[in-house]
């Protein structure tokens, strides 16, 4: 009610306190949600896991194999216990086998994550250079680079994945030649990919920017800065580029998650190694542990960056830390 | 300060004249003069639409996208800027004339410290050291009286108080001791004690040899500082002179409008909009508000002996951590029909939760709210619905309200959706006309959305849903602290026709005495929580007993006497 108040700075930074173990409540009880919903959903697919084990529908494996398999993962147990005992292996950290690669599943996603998160990183960066510069570009420069930047924002943000990789591939390497047509581990191998998956997220995140933008544009401290002696472009470095940022700051949790799915269909058609293309040869081979893994693994990627995301935007926000105290 | 004072003083500060502004080919500002010496402080007063704001904003070279300003000539401190470049009206803001805004949470930027903020233009300006400026910025706080001033440069906007934001960004306009400020409205929003320390504040600095122009729209704000009065309308000076002389021996119609609009020291009942002159000024749509033909106001109701709505004790508090905060602290109230009951005191005395109690929209925690005698808040609110009929609302901002993709007559037909359940489409239509008319809104405006109507069009509107019920109990809070004064006028003067007709009892709240003691009968004076004070409107204005009321009374900005 009084602002300004001397317990002011404590009642802050106990709110501060709780939001962060509200969320960290919140992402455990997610995981939990997540790990629990694909240990039932892979029991509805048809098949038995222990035929998968042992090469898959094909294999005609004898029945005493079959049984040495079940006693071995423990399918023979009821399924509550089956679950009860997932979730303890998970509680360790232990993510189970693969069955056809019979490697630990951690070893998989650790040799596979890398090469993933570069790749979703670099498009996270690069969305945001081009969102942010034609956000800054098409804002208050007349009505002819309002439209431009509308229409160049709506056409990205609809670009699908698999067309957009096609029409890259057809132009700058079989065209033009100057990139690789498939991932090669070298940087260049990287390029195509990474604008592919980019743009449509940089049309998406320069429209939000934009609107916010334009808003910031009209508030009054725009007048009281420039009515200070400032240019135009310092208004903007000082000011409105911080109002742009804020919603593309809480948006990019959401963003890295997915590109990790649009990393599915970029590392198939590129041929990259990664977690997408990790995830679709488990889908296929009904490797199920492996697809727990994966898909535990970017559970906990889009958890962790919501939360990063949330507690970066209450630093760049005063103004959602005061909400929070009220 | 002194030496430069009178070195300049033969020559003006700003001199303008035939200043014309137009927007996209479209002119709202044709052909002003204006001038001002150091030390000297001139007041633009007009409403809304009237041109002041852009006037002020042009002068600094800042009158917005798609403007163009031509002047005669256009000379600050002697420098000719009727054709300045950008890069030249750069070196003249911040640096030649400061300009204040009206407070707002968004005229500091919510995202940066206002010490950043106020820093602004000694780095823009001035090669001056980091450490020097951080001194100067807290020096500068210091001087426009902020408490605790070097915390206070790391704080942003929203965890400050209206009346130290405004402090902050007077600051941030003095930050290079510019010869001239612009202020518009400096103290709209803001309570009255607030006001009028900004104003004194606004006096001393005037008083240091720096000229000042003020905007505003409330003639008796600018009374007690400006030496001489512009009044504008449409685009236009219709009168101009020194403060006294406009004030006591208005020569135009429209000014005397202005002067009869203020409520301050002007007995209940008593007219404050010019029915009969073709002034109304509602934001440039004159033709949709009656107000000259209404007949003459009805006799009054007599008061009634029971009380309407009664709150009995009542005590609410909100969870703060460490304890629970009463932001209602053992409040007593009645209300006769045909009487208005005042409660005023200024911005977290907790008056907006007295009227969510006397709605029964949030309980008590202690105490009963009643209604007719019979309970009300200790009720169901199924048992409760039936009877919200009875007690009506009308709030400040009336927009925000009203649903922005409904027509005024499909807001108004919504509301009789409660009364006329089982009504057909003609008596509805009928009711619906009804109500327009009685708050002098002509029937084409019931055709139109609310975004396109002016700021006191809407409020009749949100007064015409109020009445859609007939209730018995009007609660009204703040209802005309976000209009200028003529609109306030014009709606002060509705509220007391529609009391005087149908004997309605109301509830006024406002952070404002002058509208306060204009309209009630009784007051309530709340401050912390609390009723400190509680009387007859004269006795409790006239005489006031408790010290905080006799400084609200004193600080209350009236026309001078």
């Amino acid at each position: 009610m009084t602002p300004g108040s001397p317990t002011e700075p404590v009642r802050r930074r106990r709110s501060t306190a709780r939001h962060a173990a509200v969320l960290v409540g919140g992402a455990v009880f997610v995981m939990w949600a997540v790990a629990t919903l694909t240990f039932f959903a892979i029991r509805l697919i048809p098949g038995d896991p222990a035929q998968a084990i042992l090469g898959g529908p094909g294999s005609q494996a004898s029945q005493e194999a079959l049984d040495l398999v079940r006693e071995e993962y423990g399918l023979d147990q009821p399924l509550v216990v089956q679950y009860l005992a997932m979730l303890g292996r998970l509680l360790t950290g232990d993510l189970g086998s693969s069955y056809a690669l019979r490697v630990p599943v951690a070893d998989l996603l650790a040799a596979q994550v890398g090469g993933t998160l570069l790749l979703a990183v670099l498009s996270l960066a690069l969305a945001w250079m081009l969102a942010l510069g034609l956000a800054l570009w098409s804002t208050g420069r007349g009505r002819i680079a309002a439209a431009v930047g509308e229409g160049v924002e709506l056409t990205a943000a609809a670009l699908p994945h698999f067309w957009l990789a096609g029409v890259l591939i057809a132009v700058f390497s079989s065209g033009l030649g100057w990139l690789p047509p498939v991932a090669t581990g070298t940087p260049a191998g990287l390029v195509l990919p990474v604008v592919t998956l980019a743009v449509p997220l940089a049309g998406f995140l320069a429209q939000v920017m934009r609107e916010s933008l334009l808003d910031a544009l009209e508030q009054p401290f725009v007048v009281s800065a420039r009515a200070r002696g400032e240019s135009t472009a310092g208004v903007r470095l000082r000011h409105t580029i911080r109002h742009a940022a804020l919603p593309g700051i809480s948006l990019s949790g959401w963003a890295l998650g997915w590109l990790l799915s649009g990393a599915v269909v970029v590392e198939t058609i590129f041929a990259m190694p990664g977690l997408g293309r990790t995830l679709l040869q488990a889908v296929t081979l009904r490797d199920i542990p492996v697809v727990v893994g994966v898909v535990l693994f970017v559970a906990l990627v889009y958890v962790v960056m919501t939360v990063v995301t949330d507690l970066v935007a209450r630093v760049a926000d005063p103004r959602l830390r005061q909400e929070g105290a009220r | 300060m002194t030496a430069r004072a009178d070195a300049a003083a033969a020559a003006p500060l700003l001199d303008v004249e035939g200043l014309r502004v137009a927007f996209d080919g479209r002119e709202v500002v044709h052909g002003l003069s204006l001038r001002i010496m150091p030390g000297e402080c001139v007041a633009i007063v007009g409403e809304s639409g009237s041109g002041k704001s852009v006037t002020a904003r042009s002068l600094l070279g800042l009158a917005g996208p798609g403007s163009t300003t031509t002047a005669e000539r256009l000379e600050v401190l002697g420098r000719d800027l009727a054709r300045a470049g950008e890069r030249e009206w750069r070196g003249v803001r911040g640096r030649s004339i400061g300009l204040i805004l009206q407070d707002a949470l968004v005229s500091l930027d919510p995202l940066r410290p206002i010490g950043r903020e106020i820093d602004d233009a000694l780095r823009i300006h001035e090669r001056m050291p980091p450490a020097e400026r951080r001194t100067r910025v807290v020096d500068l706080l210091d001087r426009v009286g902020m408490p605790d001033p070097a915390a206070a440069a790391g704080r942003r906007s929203g965890e400050l108080s209206g009346g130290l934001r405004q402090r902050a960004l007077i600051a941030a306009a003095l930050a290079l001791d510019p010869p001239l400020l612009i202020a518009d409205e400096p103290t709209t929003a803001l309570d009255v004690t607030v006001q009028a320390r900004i104003l004194a504040l606004l006096g001393e600095i005037r008083s240091r040899g720096t000229g000042i122009l003020l905007i505003s729209h409330d003639l008796a704000v600018v009374g007690g500082l400006a030496d001489r009065i512009l009044v504008m309308r449409g685009g236009r000076l219709v009168e101009e002179g020194p403060a006294e002389q406009v004030l006591r021996t208005p020569r135009h119609a429209y000014t005397r409008a202005l002067i009869a609009a203020v409520p301050t020291d002007r007995a209940r009942g008593e007219r404050l909009s010019v029915s009969s002159a073709p002034v109304t000024g509602d934001g440039g749509s004159d033709d949709a508000v009656r107000t000259g033909d209404r007949p003459a106001p009805p006799a009054r109701t007599a008061v009634g002996e029971r009380p309407v709505l009664r709150l009995d004790g009542v005590t609410k508090t909100f969870p703060v951590p460490g304890g629970r905060l009463a932001a209602v602290d053992d409040v007593s109230l009645d209300v006769r029909r045909g009487e208005t009951l005042g409660l005023v005191g200024e911005s977290g005395s907790g008056k907006t939760t007295v009227a969510r109690l006397a709605l029964a929209l949030t309980a008590p925690d202690a105490g009963e709210v009643l209604l007719d005698g019979r309970p009300w808040s200790s009720l169901p609110e199924r048992e409760r619905r039936p009877m919200r009929r009875r007690i009506g609302a009308v709030y400040q901002d009336a927009l925000s309200s009203f649903d922005p993709r409904w027509s005024v007559r499909g807001i108004l037909d919504d509301a009789l959706g409660t009364v006329l359940p089982r009504a057909g489409r003609r008596e509805r239509d009928r009711r619906v006309t009804q109500l327009l008319d009685q708050v002098g809104l002509a029937a084409p405006v019931g055709a139109r959305r609310p975004l396109t109507l002016s700021g006191g069009q809407r409020q009749r509107v949100a007064i015409a849903r109020a009445l859609a019920a007939a209730p018995d109990v009007l609660i009204c809070d703040e209802p005309v602290s976000a209009l200028d004064v003529t609109i306030q006028a014009q709606i002060l003067d509705l509220l007391e026709d529609l009391q005087r007709r149908d004997g309605l009892a109301l509830l006024f709240i406002s952070h404002d005495l002058g509208v306060v003691r204009h309209m009630s009968d009784r007051v309530a004076v709340m401050r912390s929580g609390r009723i400190v004070e509680t009387g007859s409107s004269d006795d409790v204005f006239g005489s006031p007993q408790h010290p905080y009321t006799a400084q609200l009374v004193a600080d209350a900005p009236r026309l001078a006497a």
